[in-house]
């Protein structure tokens, strides 16, 4: 049985079209937190659209099997939705990615084996056979590992494999090879099987290596991917329907890739091959050797809350410790006290805080922070100097000012929070221990910062308590 | 597929891609995890393709195959949005209450 969109019904392509119109306008609609909503449900509307239309299309001839497969599907799609804690958001977001990625490829593996019984395979579709298989095998293994990262299953440190540029330039070959067999003859199943597993290696190798911080750039990307994997399968059953909504999850993915690559002052080569802040603590550097010969000042919870007692504009930086931590309504309710000792609260978001895009947004709206308080980069860049204190929960090398001024240091270049300019800074954390670039940080050991050593949690909790004295 | 239908195809892809760039480039870094988990349950569409190999295809291996791709496209379209607008029920602006 042959199937190719060509015979897909004209009410069906008429179907693909509303729902296209449902996801561009969903996806315009997500430009602002007050319609964002209502856009992801018109995008869910459009999908059921797109599902209701392919069913009832006369090219679909057996039921049981889909019925299966969308009872089994939405069932553990549904418990995992409403099960996930907002803090694992994360790694479900990378699983998802994975799920996507791999039906694309094993929907693209099924057509070139169905037409292979009918023997007739073009070229054009085992090239986007092999397009597809490749993308979608390498987004489920690499969504895979990212999720256990996340998770805490997979070391989050970087893993470097000896040989592992060789190792992947060799895999790549041997995966294209098979590509390339199967374009000349798709009839050889075994090529398509020894690319898919080449291919599901190659993602496991890829995201072994990427440390915790740089996953804001690995997921991004594998968001990417999985839109893009789905627009080849596509080409491969001929439907628009996929190119479509593939495309635009495709360039999402892209842009998203590219704000953090940005706000990390790094290339997506290095960031995917670069083993930043593992192979390169030279320790040579020495940043800035007269800012780090003053030792950093250590104070309690009460010395830093009779410092906030007093403040009039105070500015929160959270950072992943405020996640590990779980942090952020104890940090909601310090922001709540010293609004009513009539302070102006704000929070300075970076964009790679966390680790996905927006991580530290999804966090604090968790905990009732209103998102009109959180300020972007370069939104409150500027305000940090009339500050009277800047609150760093849990962030470190974005908030070093070694990024603006020291040429030799390895964050050299990325933009940075002006904690430095506030009038005073209190960091919490746990340790000295550098951040994930490796680099000791200068606003540690400046004249106005103090450290409050400590878990995030507990910290602002004693903060609270001693407010409370004052 | 013939080569007038491979640039057809072609320029539904560049085309989208355009729309979905000039669409996404405005989103706010404050919506950029909904919008990456939204967009990720649309890349879920393959659930389409999905549909029509389990429900179309002769064979065996083709249901099978078929019916594994439906399972997984489900979850992410379904999880994709339900995770999504959960996520999005909690964010509000300072004057007004939570939704």
């Amino acid at each position: 049985m042959e199937i190719s969109s060509t015979t897909l019904d004209n009410l069906t392509l008429g179907a693909y079209i509303v729902a296209s119109v449902l996801f561009i306008t969903g996806l315009l609609w997500l430009r602002s937190p007050e319609t964002a909503r209502a856009g992801n449900r018109l995008s869910a509307l459009g999908m059921l659209i797109a599902v209701v239309f392919t069913v009832i299309d006369r090219d679909i001839v057996r039921y049981e099997w889909i019925i299966v497969g969308l009872i089994v599907g939405a069932l553990i799609g549904a418990i995992a939705a409403r099960q996930v804690q907002l803090t694992a958001m994360p790694q479900m977001v990378a699983i998802f990615n994975g799920f996507g990625g791999a039906a694309s490829a094993v929907v693209a593996g099924a057509q070139i084996l169905s037409q292979n019984d009918t023997g007739d395979v073009d070229r054009v579709v085992s090239v986007t056979v092999a397009l597809s298989v490749l993308i979608g095998s390498l987004t489920l293994t690499g969504s895979l590992i990212a999720f256990g990262k996340l998770q805490g299953i997979v070391a989050t440190q970087p893993v470097l494999i000896p040989l592992r540029h060789v190792v992947n330039v060799i895999l790549v070959i041997g995966s294209l090879t098979m590509a390339g067999l199967l374009i000349f003859d798709p009839n050889l199943e075994w090529a398509l099987i020894a690319m898919a597993v080449i291919a599901l290696v190659v993602g496991v190798l890829i995201v072994v290596p990427i440390g915790g911080a740089d996953m804001p750039v690995v997921i991004a990307l594998l968001n990417s991917y999985s839109g893009l994997a789905a627009a080849a399968t596509g080409f491969v059953i001929d439907n628009p329907m996929l190119i479509i909504a593939g495309s635009l999850v495709g360039a999402s993915g892209l842009i998203l890739t590219r704000i953090m690559t940005r706000a990390m002052n790094r290339s997506l080569g290095n960031v995917m091959f670069g083993g930043f802040g593992v192979a390169d603590s030279t320790g040579g550097a020495a940043p800035g050797a007269n800012a780090m010969d003053r030792p950093v000042r250590s104070v309690n919870a009460a010395e830093a809350a009779i410092l906030l007692g007093y403040a009039d504009s105070v500015i929160f930086v959270p950072g992943y410790g405020l996640a590990v931590a779980q942090a952020q309504h104890q940090v909601r309710d310090l922001a709540d006290m010293l609004k009513e000792r009539g302070a102006e609260v704000r929070y300075a978001i970076h964009p790679v805080a966390g680790r996905m895009p927006g991580h530290m947004n999804v966090l604090l709206a968790e905990a009732d922070v209103p998102y009109d308080e959180l300020k972007d980069l370069d939104e409150i860049n500027d305000d940090f100097r009339r500050a009277d204190v800047a609150v760093v929960v849990g962030a470190n090398d974005v908030t070093n000012p070694a990024a603006r001024t020291d040429r030799s240091s390895p964050i050299y270049g990325m933009p940075i929070l002006n904690v430095d300019q506030a009038r005073s800074a209190i960091v919490l954390k746990r340790s000295m221990a550098s951040g994930f670039a490796g680099v000791e940080n200068e606003l540690f050991h400046m004249e106005n910062t103090m450290m409050l050593f400590g878990d995030a949690r507990a910290s602002v909790e004693s903060l609270l308590s001693e407010m409370k004295e004052l | 597929m013939s080569i007038e239908e491979l640039l057809i195809a072609l320029a539904v892809f560049v085309l989208a891609i355009f729309v979905g760039y000039l669409t996404i480039t405005r989103v706010p870094p404050t919506l950029h995890t909904p919008l990456m988990s939204g967009s990720n349950a649309i890349s879920g569409i393959v659930i389409v393709g999905a549909i029509i190999v389990a429900g179309s295809v002769g064979g065996l291996l083709g249901a099978i195959l078929g019916v594994v791709a439906v399972a997984l496209a489900t979850i992410n379209v379904v999880g994709g949005y339900l995770v999504t607008d959960r996520m999005l029920r909690m964010f509000h602006r300072s004057d007004e209450e939570r939704r």
